[in-house]
C-alpha cells in the first residue's frame, strides 16, 4: 500500500471506533459548551469583546486537550499499537492517520463551538476562523505525538497538559492576534510557520517515541 | 572596573550576572538538544545522560535568570515581575516547558523508551525557543533595555569587558557543574549495576 492509503485507511479506523463507541466527541462537544457557559459568569458584564476572545482560546486549547487524552487509548487497551508498529508501514503513517482523525474531532467540535460563541459573546471575523483553523493543525500535529509518548507514562492523564501547554502558548498567541488585531496576517502567517516547523518535527521524531 | 550607568545606577551592575546567566542557560538547552539528537541518530546509551545532565544544568540557570531579571525588575521599574520583558516571559515559558520535561522523565520506567522520549522532548524545547520568541514579540510591546542590536553591543569598552569576563566565567560555572553532575550520575549507574550484579 502507498504511504497515503496507509494514513486514509489508519484514519477512517480511529472514525470508525469513534462511530461505534462515541467516547470522545460527545464529551468534547459537552465540555466546550459547558466551558463557554461558565466564561459567561467569569467575565464581569462590561468586559470587552476582546476578554471574551481571549477565554475562547482557553476553550480551545482545553477542548482539544479532552481529546487528546482519549486519543491513544484504544490503541493502548486493546495492544494496538504493538501491532501498528510491527506492521509493514512507515511509522510515521501512524502519526498522520491519528493526527488527521483527531484534526475531524477538534473540528467538528468546533463547529458547534464557534457558533455557540458568536452567538453567546462576540462575533468571529474571517481572520478569526482562520486563525482557529491553522491553531488547530499545530494543536493536533504537536498533540498527537506528546499524547502517544504520555500514553506510555505512569501518570498519563495528568502528563499530557503539562507537555502540551508551553507548546501551546504561541498557538494562543497566534488565535488571540489573528481575533482581536487589525492586522491579523502576520499572525496567520506565524500560525501556518508554527504548524510547517512542529508538523515536521512530529512528523520526524514519531518513530523513536514508540518503538521499544 | 565598569563604570556606572548614566541611566540606570548601580541596579544597572546585575546585568553583568543576568544576562551571562541567561546566555548560559540557552547554551544548556542547547547542548541537551544537540545531545539528544546525538542520541536518536546514533542510537548510543550515553548521550542520554548527557542529555539530561545539560538540561538539568540549564533549568537550574534559567530559574536564575528569572530570579535574577525579577530583582532588577524591581530595582529598573519597581515591581517585581512585568510581563512586557520579553526574556523574563520567554524564560517562564522555557522554565515550564523543561518542568515538564522532568515530569515526563520520571513517570516513564528507566529504558530506551524513556532515553528517547527525552530527547524527543528536549528537541521540541531547542525549536520552542525562537518560535516563543517570536511569539512573544507579536503579542507584548517593548520596553526591556536592548542592549545588543544589529549595530552591535550598546556599552563602552570596559563595560563590554566585564560584561565578557563575567560571560566567560558563568560558562565555566557550568561547564564544571556539568561534568560534576554528570561524573555523579555515572558513579550511581555504575553502582548500581554492581549491585545488581553482586546479587
Amino acid at each position: 500500500m502507498s504511504y497515503a492509503a496507509d494514513v486514509a485507511a489508519l484514519a477512517r479506523k480511529d472514525l470508525k471506533v469513534e462511530l461505534r463507541t462515541r467516547d470522545t466527541l460527545p464529551a468534547m462537544l459537552l465540555f466546550v459548551l459547558a466551558t463557554l457557559v461558565v466564561f459567561h459568569f467569569a467575565l464581569p458584564t462590561n468586559a470587552a469583546d476582546d476578554a471574551a476572545y481571549g477565554l475562547l482560546w482557553v476553550a480551545i486549547v482545553f477542548t482539544a486537550l479532552v481529546g487528546l487524552t482519549r486519543a491513544w487509548v484504544p490503541e493502548h487497551e486493546h495492544g494496538v499499537l504493538d501491532g501498528l508498529v510491527l506492521a509493514p508501514c512507515d511509522r510515521s503513517a501512524i502519526w498522520l492517520g491519528k493526527t488527521l482523525a483527531t484534526l475531524a474531532f477538534v473540528a467538528a467540535a468546533q463547529v458547534v463551538a464557534l457558533p455557540a460563541f458568536a452567538l453567546f459573546f462576540a462575533p468571529l471575523g474571517a481572520p478569526a476562523i482562520a486563525g482557529v483553523l491553522l491553531a488547530d493543525v499545530g494543536i493536533c500535529a504537536v498533540g498527537s505525538l506528546l499524547a502517544a509518548m504520555a500514553a506510555a507514562t505512569r501518570s498519563r492523564e495528568v502528563l499530557l497538559p503539562l507537555l502540551l501547554l508551553p507548546l501551546a502558548i504561541p498557538l494562543v498567541v497566534g488565535g488571540v492576534g489573528s481575533a482581536v488585531s487589525s492586522e491579523p496576517s502576520r499572525y496567520l502567517l506565524f500560525l501556518g510557520l508554527y504548524d510547517a516547523v512542529f508538523a515536521v518535527l512530529s512528523w520526524a521524531s514519531f518513530e523513536y517515541v514508540v518503538t521499544e | 572596573m565598569a563604570p556606572e550607568d548614566a541611566d540606570q545606577g548601580i541596579s544597572q551592575r546585575i546585568f553583568y550576572i543576568h544576562v551571562p546567566i541567561a546566555l548560559t542557560a540557552y547554551f544548556c538547552f542547547g547542548l541537551g538538544a544537540w545531545k539528544a539528537l546525538r542520541l536518536l541518530w546514533l542510537g548510543e546509551e550515553r548521550y542520554d545522560l548527557e542529555s539530561y545532565v545539560a538540561i538539568h544544568q540549564g533549568t537550574i540557570f534559567g530559574a536564575l535568570t528569572l530570579l535574577t531579571g525579577s530583582i532588577w525588575a524591581k530595582a529598573s521599574w519597581s515591581v517585581w515581575w512585568t510581563w512586557s520583558s520579553r526574556q523574563l516571559v520567554l524564560f517562564l515559558v522555557l522554565f515550564l516547558f523543561y518542568c515538564a520535561y522532568f515530569m515526563l522523565r520520571f513517570s516513564i520506567e528507566e529504558g530506551p523508551r524513556r532515553a528517547r522520549s527525552s530527547a524527543v522532548y528536549a528537541l521540541f524545547g531547542v525549536v520552542l525557543i525562537p518560535i516563543s520568541f517570536l511569539a512573544i514579540r507579536l503579542a507584548s510591546d517593548f520596553v526591556h533595555p536592548v542592549v545588543f542590536n544589529l549595530d552591535g553591543p550598546q556599552m563602552s569598552g570596559t563595560m563590554f569587558v566585564t560584561f565578557c569576563v563575567s560571560w566567560a566565567a558563568v560558562t565555566s560555572l557550568a561547564y564544571v557543574l556539568y561534568r560534576i553532575e554528570l561524573l555523579g550520575k555515572r558513579i550511581d549507574v555504575g553502582l548500581r549495576e554492581l549491585r545488581e550484579a553482586l546479587q
